[in-house]
């Protein structure tokens, strides 16, 4: 399988790069591929460099780096909790981010400074953590800290809800509601310097343990018998989801789903252990993610469709296709 | 060599006591069998050698205290063998064997020649070599047993503490699982097995360890721990033990009560 492990990353890489420069070549102003490179080289026309560098590449930056941490999370938790089912939002991270935002917008700091709400939305993902350790004890059974996750996530979510309820007019609501339906509209490189940062720390963390999360495999005694440190392996792996899908949220609001499927997607092409789909979740969340993007932007419609809508959408077939495939219709 | 020395070792689950005071010294090239009835508290006394489980007392790896050593010091020393291993995702034989090689393998790095030697090797003693394509959680029970012993013997660590490695085993892999734990004994390993089938621990033990409600009420060779008398008392039956030179057999009769 090792031949085939680095023909899937190289393939996977070449997908990354062809959705990168059609990323930046589609839009409400198509342009050409040679346009789009001349500009990133430093000696295009004027339009396209303000066009690519200035809206697109941000944007693209983005979701590459967004969609790559939510797919590298997905998978890693999937691992470490031995569950499919997991995903980046599962241990409370995504809402608990979420929820730093909406304080943002609800208590009106967001206009303060455009880095207002991208901090608080980390800091409160940090926080989510430390009351997720508090509540999960020393237990290092995936139930306990997928209850306490539960608990962090849905007292998140109610709190969400009671900003929305509470808020002073319908503009505040809407606003809040946007920012929750997730997007990559309007971002820039302020943007990019504060989540970039983030997903790196955080996707480091999460590579890093393949082994301990293939230990697993054979439960915790199995593991610890394999000589893995289980203790240091959480505290990494929920650093790296508080961190890194933290990060994420913070710019891009609460994309669901891809971290959920693409492990799934990617499983297949792998030996199936759980270290060989990390780095593949990555690189497939980051295609997955801005070719969702591309669609976002070349759909007519009359408002611009949001991200994690057009996920969620996404997501529905491919766990049709998972479902049948366990029920064994074909 | 490994030598595991155990002085006045307690477990406690919960508040109940499940290994109490228990002491022996486990030296290399033996091969320990530890039999009692259900619930005596053998798997816990094989975790609490393991460090798997906090305990009281002393545990002493080669002279060393269980509790300060680092896990992977442990798992290059002690191979460890749980009864009943859930599996968590469906991968190839030859990649679950290969997990046995996790505790020899510095950070981010590959297996090297030397590992897959491991790894075929194990393959080949465990009998499981033309299984190795194979998904191990689509195996018959007996199969994964012999593929989870194999992972075991991947360590190649100088001790392997088995727990119940014949349950599921057809009579014939039950023989070759014996002879290979034996194997492992005479080259040089401690091999600590909890077995149910008296008859395989008395024809194969070097020495036995009878415990009964967390303690261990014999221990000696299996002709001076197998007796009737035992056999009433811990498990509650009476039996039939009949020597044939060098083998024993032991056929459980009847209640006593």
């Amino acid at each position: 399988m090792i031949g085939g492990r680095w023909a899937l990353i190289g393939g996977l890489i070449a997908l990354m790069i062809v959705a990168a420069v059609a990323s930046l070549a589609l839009g409400s102003v198509p342009l050409a591929p040679a346009r789009v490179l001349a500009a990133l080289a430093g000696h295009g026309d004027p339009v396209a460099t303000a066009i690519v560098i200035e809206l697109r590449l941000p944007r693209t930056i983005l979701g590459l780096g967004v969609g790559a941490m939510l797919g590298l999370a997905g998978a890693a938790l999937q691992g470490y909790l031995r569950n499919p089912l997991a995903e980046p939002s599962v241990l409370g991270a995504s809402n608990a981010a979420a929820l730093g935002a909406v304080g943002a917008i609800y208590f009106g700091l967001a206009e303060l400074h455009p880095l207002v709400l991208p901090v608080l939305a980390i800091a409160a993902a940090l926080v989510a953590l430390a009351l997720l350790f508090t509540l999960a004890g020393k237990s290092e059974s995936p139930l306990t800290l997928i209850l306490a996750g539960i608990a962090v996530s849905t007292l998140a979510g109610a709190a969400i809800s009671l900003a929305l309820n509470l808020s002073p007019n319908p503009f505040a609501a809407m606003e809040i509601m946007t920012w929750l339906l997730g997007s990559l509209e309007n971002r820039s490189f302020q943007h990019v310097w504060i989540a970039l940062p983030c997903i790196a720390v955080g996707g480091a963390l999460l590579l890093y343990d393949g082994r301990a999360l293939d230990a697993l495999t054979l439960g915790e005694d199995g593991a610890r018998a394999l000589g893995t440190d289980l203790r240091a392996t959480r505290l990494r792996l929920l650093l790296g989801v508080a961190i890194g899908v933290g990060g994420a949220v913070a710019v891009s609001g609460s994309i669901g789903f891809v971290g959920l499927i693409v492990p799934h997607l990617v499983r297949p092409l792998t030996d199936r252990s759980p270290s060989a789909i990390l780095l593949p979740s990555a690189l497939a969340g980051a295609v997955l993610l801005t070719l969702a993007d591309i669609g976002v932007r070349l759909i007519p419609s009359t408002n611009e469709l949001k991200l994690g809508v057009v996920t969620a959408f996404l997501g529905v077939p491919v766990f049709l296709a998972y479902l049948m495939r366990e029920r064994r219709l074909w | 060599m490994v030598t595991i020395a155990l002085d006045g070792v307690g477990v406690s689950l919960g508040r109940r006591p499940v290994v109490r005071d228990v002491s022996a010294v486990l030296a290399p090239g033996a091969l320990v069998g530890i039999i009692g009835p259900n619930g005596a508290g053998k798997s816990t006394l094989l975790r609490a050698m393991l460090g798997l489980t906090p305990s009281t007392g002393g545990i002493r790896i080669d002279d060393a205290p269980i509790a300060t050593m680092a896990r992977g010091v442990i798992a290059r020393k002690l191979a460890y063998l749980p009864q009943g291993q859930t599996l968590h995702w469906p991968l190839t034989v030859e990649r679950l064997v290969a997990l046995g090689r996790l505790p020899h393998l510095a950070p981010m790095s590959r297996l090297g020649d030397a590992d897959t030697a491991a790894v075929e090797r194990a393959l080949e003693r465990a009998g499981v070599a033309d299984l190795r394509d194979r998904i191990a959680t689509d195996l018959s029970g007996g199969e994964r047993a012999r593929v989870l012993l194999a992972r075991a013997l991947a360590v190649e660590a100088p001790a392997l503490l088995a727990d119940e490695p014949l349950a599921s085993l057809d009579p014939r892999h039950q023989i070759d699982v014996m002879d290979l734990l034996r194997a492992e004994a005479r080259g040089g390993a401690l091999v600590v097995t909890v077995l149910h089938d008296l008859t395989m621990a008395a024809r194969y033990c070097d020495r036995l360890l009878l415990m009964d409600a967390g303690t261990i009420v014999a221990d000696g060779t299996p002709l001076d721990v197998l007796t009737p008398e035992r056999l009433r008392a811990v498990y509650g039956i009476t039996a039939t033990i009949e020597r044939h030179g060098e083998t024993t057999t032991i056929v459980p009769t009847a209640r006593a009560y």
